[in-house]
């Protein structure tokens, strides 16, 4: 689905992403965690071509990522992307954040680009939101939005950049809920966070990333009770410990 | 206040919402919060009142109880009471409202007004239940309003020569502010763009037009754009003015959208790029409705700005309310009456501005969708 080979990013004279080969395949739920300016954020940033890449080849679902616009509008009605503070719309009602890319994207009927954001916002378990704006929602349920806004256009891929970072302790388990049913229905998922209980849960693989360098990548099981590197014992010695 | 406190009246986790102390709130807590809250700002509230007494008593009695609203000179009005003569204003007023529009035909103008009213409407509200066919027509006004004030086509021609007065304010002020708004904002935009052409020749038009004061551009318009036109081709004084206005609005408008347009996160045009939406629909849909939004106050600083400033258009000979003001005043019989003359047209000025100013208050209020969390269901 995802294939990254040989993959590099400066931003300036720093070298950010260094030599990052990456497979995910369709289905797979790969957790990228990592201290941070590790380069897991530009990573999956690079994807969907919100940052720029200098060398390397990245392709999804067999369309290669090059300067044409056609190419970068297309991956990117093909990958859904949920941010860590939402960057939901402010001005339009959640209805309307989710009909938007819909309507204006996929040309959608504006009767079925609504049954299809109401189909989705029920999916989040926040139907009864719908013509409210964001500004009145708490930081738990805007996210979950964002995440039905990115549903909305039916992704092959969904990225998470750390989508609980920002959130406070009581909302973080609704959103955990709704990224572990989601990815309970088979969505392809490359989520950044160090949420281990989640990766322990429902990740195929964990990537633990340094320096803009890939570390290690194994199973859950290998990579929180056997991993290879020191570097990864240490960090996950620090994230684990309380 | 003093002493121990009481017990607890509730067991922990019971306590009710109660209403506030009676005099934090009401009319009472307001009067103690604002006009007596300490004594000295007690004594600072009743040398205030007594001084609004002085000036409503004063100044009221010379506009109001001692005025003359009809004589036939300002020797006339002062045999009859002591205050502001309003009688040369209200045996002057048409030439106020029209200028020297001919009298048989003032109904077109007063025509074209009530359609300005009717036109506006769908534009200031969006609330409206036939919204869509009045916008066409207000899309249809500009053309609509230049036919029955100018004339032609089964019309006699009102040449603009004779235009003046409010109708004169309102010609330029509409014009100026509906042309300068679009081309205000594709400035902004292109001041941003990634194209350099685009960009340079936006600062560039940007940074001119606001580095030169209006009045050299009105001298431009009414005597050197006919030496930069091919020969030939000579077009009215009014339209010429109405351009200059309209650019010269336009630059700064451009500066008050920039503003705006820099205040959106980052994160708003990722989200809407993460989603696949292209460029245009982006900046239609996502930046200018937020970027507008908080330019608001700016626009209308800009819009009141432009409004009192087609005042300075009685410099080249258009008679704009101050240029009838100086007529009448030029007049023997009413020699004098400067104060009540410049007050009459001063008070026009302040309520147009005074309702767009308003007007930009309820619509800030009524956008203010983000960052208000209501206990609405």
């Amino acid at each position: 689905m995802i294939r990254i080979t040989g993959l590099h990013k400066w931003y300036g004279a720093f070298h950010a992403l260094k030599d990052i080969d990456l497979t995910v395949s369709e289905g797979e739920r790969v957790v990228i965690c990592g201290p941070s300016g590790s380069g897991k954020s530009t990573l999956i940033r690079c994807i969907n071509r919100l940052e720029q890449h200098q060398q390397g080849s990245i392709s999804v679902d067999g369309t290669e990522l090059t300067r044409d616009v056609r190419d970068i509008e297309r991956i990117r009605s093909e990958v859904g992307m949920v941010f860590q503070h939402f960057n939901l719309f402010p001005h339009l009602t959640v209805l309307e954040n989710c009909t938007l890319a819909p309507l204006w994207v996929r040309k959608m009927p504006a009767t079925d680009a609504e049954a299809l954001a109401r189909e989705y916002l029920e999916r989040v378990h926040i139907p009864e939101q719908a013509h409210k704006y964001p500004g009145q929602l708490s930081g738990g349920q805007q996210q979950r939005v964002a995440i039905a806004r990115a549903l909305c256009m039916e992704p092959k891929v969904m990225l998470f950049d750390e989508p609980t970072s920002a959130l406070d302790p009581e909302m973080i388990k609704e959103v955990l809920d709704t990224m572990i049913e989601l990815a309970e229905s088979g969505m392809t998922m490359l989520v950044v966070s160090h949420e281990m209980g989640f990766a322990r849960r429902v990740a195929d693989r964990v990537i633990f990333m340094d320096g803009g360098e890939i570390i290690e990548d194994a199973p859950p099981a290998d990579f929180f009770d056997n991993p290879q590197n020191e570097r990864t014992r240490l960090f996950l010695s620090r994230i684990l410990s309380d | 206040m003093t002493g121990n406190p009481p017990p607890r009246t509730y067991p922990p986790g019971d306590h009710p919402d109660l209403p506030p102390p009676p005099a934090t709130s009401g009319i009472v807590g307001w009067l103690r919060s604002n006009l007596f809250s300490s004594p000295f700002n007690s004594v600072l509230t009743l040398v205030a009142i007594w001084l609004i007494y002085l000036f409503v008593t004063g100044v009221g009695g010379w506009m109001v109880f001692d005025s003359v609203v009809s004589a036939d000179s300002r020797a006339a009005c002062q045999a009859i009471d002591s205050g502001a003569c309003w009688a040369v204003v209200t045996t002057r007023l048409d030439q106020f409202v029209y200028g020297f529009y001919p009298p048989a035909e003032r109904w077109r103008p007063n025509l074209a007004f009530a359609l300005l009213l009717i036109a506006l409407v769908p534009i200031l509200f969006s609330a409206v239940p036939i919204r869509r066919p009045l916008l066409w027509f207000a899309a249809a006004y500009p053309f609509i309003a230049a036919w029955l004030i100018y004339g032609g086509f089964g019309l006699p021609v009102v040449g603009t020569g004779q235009y003046g007065g409010f109708m004169l304010t309102l010609i330029i002020g509409v014009t100026g502010i509906s042309a300068s708004l679009p081309l205000g904002i594709l400035l902004a935009l292109g001041r941003q763009s990634k194209l350099l052409a685009l960009r340079v020749i936006s600062t560039a038009f940007i940074e001119f037009s606001r580095g030169v004061p209006l009045i050299t551009l009105l001298f431009v318009a009414s005597t050197m754009l006919n030496y930069f036109l091919p020969p030939g081709t000579s077009f009215d004084l009014l339209v010429r003015v109405l351009i200059m206005v309209s650019l010269f609005a336009a630059a700064y408008l451009a500066e008050a959208v920039r503003g705006g347009l820099q205040a959106i996160p980052r994160g708003q045009v990722e989200a809407a790029e993460a989603l696949g939406l292209s460029r245009w629909t982006t900046t239609r849909r996502i930046i200018l409705p937020q970027a507008l939004k908080i330019a608001i106050p700016g626009i209308v600083n800009v819009f009141v700005g432009l409004y009192k400033d087609t005042t300075l258009v009685v410099i080249i000979g258009l008679l704009d309310p101050l240029g009838i003001a100086r007529a009448v005043l030029a007049d023997a019989k009413w020699n004098g009456l400067a104060t009540e003359t410049y007050l009459f047209v001063a008070l026009f000025f302040f309520l147009s501005c005074f309702a767009i100013s308003r007007y930009s208050l309820w619509l800030e209020r009524r956008l203010a969708t983000d960052h208000q969390r209501t206990s609405t269901p």
